[in-house]
């Protein structure tokens, strides 16, 4: 019984929020912020096998987001609704509820291809320059959907939240909400079994010595090639649900400074700590929401007591500094997170009677 | 045909100036200490910045010296510029950097570090003077020359030749006096250095004092040649700036200074034959293969890691 504990607790949360989101206990507001608190889960731990697990440096996990982002808006779009791009719908509204996941699947599948843009020339790079391969690979992304004239270009595309209400229509739930409870919970048991597993291990290896790893027989292309496609496969599913919550993409979204974010969630919580990265996930969802807040009361405090000229206002775009500060900040002082490279079970041991899979 | 193919020709050579002086500072800063330094294209933007205020102060309506000639103005504002610029390079030096390397942490958190503070570069800029961009005043009045149907700019010839008299002079200031024999030895074996008696520090400071000062000249040209400047400026000239240090082989002078020319050139051919939209996506595609092809570059040598 103590083993099936996880699953419970996941089950009870996973039924207070379905009731929550019924019934409008919460509003959309709170609901939103928990949705985009779950995608950001997915991001920072998708992330942590590259930049914590691994010891590489990528920045560009924003470009996979894209390209999951719309592969699945794009396909959930053509099937399920009638729109200006694709005219008339391939299968109809009703079928949605059904193949969305399939629409995410295919979503996370193309990101993950593309993942081999960044994962084949890191055979032979490391560090920095991987660094940079990863940055022009977001980069080749992002510029390629904004030449795409057909779906938007750079104005972006919609019609998501279309099929969002047509599966409403169909079965009355909040499914958005449980997709994104259901990502979440998979990828993080994803990851898990997949660090933890013996192939997984050559992950590891590889950030502590890649050629000591080569010789004692990890055979380190592949395992970077599969680290390199399940991370980015996960970012591609994370792009797609936060496709379908705003119900609209658009290529501006996803420039460095998303993956700085994602980057920050990643270093605050501990390169290579799983936990660690669930919880700065948690964290940094509410402070990016309390900035936004934060920021327009500070604009009228400062103005109330007359420190800055009125021409002045203090504008979100202070998050952006506040946020590259925050990291920078956290590599002088602590820069192993707040985790560091353990596990909640490492700090709190007796949790691990608790977990059917010991890891 | 060959007209037009003679013009791009000039206009590669003049885009190509830009990146390479870029190219030179990343260059620099990488041979001396392997860091590569993501707020290299952010420090051209503050040059080009403190450029504008530069000339402001000089001229136009909170004049200084009113009446004073343009190219008065230029000879002034160059060497300001430079300085002020070296100023900010060596302060994020100082505040970012050092403390990391005193400590001997890894490498990725200095790199970390080193975008960060390029995003909080444009960040705090975009933050503080709001977004609306700023047009450079007319220093040069610019005179078009006609050559067999090629129109050159004297602001054209001007920047190719203080491109081409930058390179001169740090290939001097590398290989032939006392600092530069200095640069090399840390990039050599950087624990020797102190050993030897050589200020490991100073000769650091004075490598983003280079690197930067020289990002302050490209930002200063930049905006004389194309005279809005905004806070965003430097990113992808940044980026594309260092695509040309990896292309000609990073930690070789002449490589960087080659390879900034060759990434003009591919860049104002592709705007001739394809959409100019496809620019940025063809210059990194070029990245992307020859970082799959030969990760040390055209130019660069492969360094061995012994175990």
């Amino acid at each position: 019984m103590q083993r099936l504990t996880v699953p419970a607790l996941l089950a009870c949360l996973f039924g207070v929020l379905l009731w929550a989101a019924g019934t409008g206990a919460l509003n959309v507001y709170w609901q939103s912020v928990l949705m985009f608190m779950g995608v950001n889960i997915i991001l920072a731990t998708s992330l942590n096998i590259i930049n914590g697990n691994m010891g590489e440096f990528s920045c560009g996990h924003a470009g996979f987001m894209a390209v999951g982002a719309y592969v699945s808006s794009l396909l959930s779009v053509a099937l399920f609704t009638k729109s200006q791009v694709f005219g008339e719908p391939l299968i109809g509204p009703s079928a949605a509820v059904w193949l969305f996941p399939l629409v995410l699947i295919a979503g996370a599948l193309a990101a993950s291809l593309v993942g081999l843009l960044v994962a084949i020339p890191s055979f032979k790079t490391r560090g920095d320059y991987l660094a940079i391969i990863t940055i022009a690979a977001a980069y080749i992304v992002k510029s390629t959907i904004e030449n795409i004239g057909a779906i938007g270009g750079a104005r972006g595309f919609m019609g998501m939240s279309a099929v969002m209400s047509a599966m409403n229509e169909t079965i009355n739930l909040p499914w958005i909400m449980i997709w994104v409870f259901i990502g979440t919970v998979f990828s993080v048991w994803l990851i898990r079994r997949f660090i933890y597993s013996t192939f997984g291990k050559g992950v590891d290896a590889i950030c502590q010595d890649e050629i000591a790893a080569e010789i004692m027989s990890v055979n380190t292309d592949r395992v970077k090639l599969v680290a390199f496609m399940v991370s980015c496969g996960l970012a591609g599913l994370a792009g797609g649900l936060f496709a379908h919550i705003l119900g609209y993409v658009n290529p501006g979204t996803f420039t460095i400074l998303k993956s700085t974010e994602i980057m920050v969630m990643v270093y605050l919580g501990g390169m290579g700590s799983l936990s660690g990265s669930v919880l700065a996930a948690i964290l940094m969802t509410l402070l990016i929401e309390y900035l936004r807040d934060a920021f327009g009361f500070l604009n009228t405090f400062l103005h109330y007591i007359s420190v800055i000229p009125d021409s002045y206002e203090v504008t979100q775009v202070w998050k952006w500094v506040v946020i590259p500060l925050l990291l920078v900040l956290l590599m002088q002082f602590r820069p192993e997170g707040i985790m560091g490279r353990r596990e909640l079970a490492d700090v709190f041991p007796g949790l691990r009677k608790f977990y059917k899979f010991k890891g | 045909m060959l007209q037009s193919f003679l013009q791009n020709i000039l206009n590669a050579l003049q885009w190509g100036s830009f990146y390479s002086l870029i190219a030179l500072g990343y260059c620099l800063v990488y041979g001396v200490l392997l860091l590569i330094n993501f707020a290299h294209g952010d420090i051209f933007m503050v040059g080009a910045y403190i450029a504008f205020y530069c000339c402001m102060f000089l001229l136009g309506k909170f004049g200084v010296f009113a009446g004073l000639p343009g190219w008065m103005v230029l000879a002034v504002a160059v060497p300001l510029t430079m300085v002020l610029t070296a100023v900010v390079g060596v302060t994020l030096e100082r505040i970012a950097y050092r403390p990391l390397r005193r400590k001997g942490v890894n490498r990725l958190y200095v790199v970390i570090t080193a975008l960060m503070c390029g995003l909080i570069l444009e960040n705090g800029n975009l933050a503080l003077l709001g977004a609306s961009r700023k047009s450079f005043p007319t220093l040069v009045p610019v005179k078009v020359f006609e050559v067999f149907g090629v129109t050159v700019t004297n602001i054209k010839l001007m920047v190719i030749g203080v491109a081409i008299l930058s390179f001169l002079l740090l290939h001097f200031i590398v290989t032939r006096t006392k600092i530069g024999m200095a640069m090399r030895a840390i990039s050599y074996d950087r624990f020797a250095v102190p050993l030897m008696g050589i200020p490991a520090d100073t000769v650091i400071v004075f490598t983003f004092v280079l690197g930067s000062g020289f990002a302050g000249l490209a930002g200063l040209f930049f905006a004389m040649t194309y005279p809005v400047i905004d806070p965003y400026m430097g990113a992808l000239i940044g980026w594309k700036a260092f695509i040309a240090a990896v292309v000609g082989g990073i930690g070789s002078i002449a490589g960087a200074f080659a390879g900034g020319f060759l990434l003009g050139f591919v860049e104002i051919m592709v705007v001739a034959f394809f959409p100019s939209t496809y620019r940025d996506l063809i210059a990194f595609s070029i990245l992307l293969l020859i970082l799959s092809i030969r990760p040390t570059g055209l130019f660069g040598v492969a360094r061995r890691t012994k175990i």
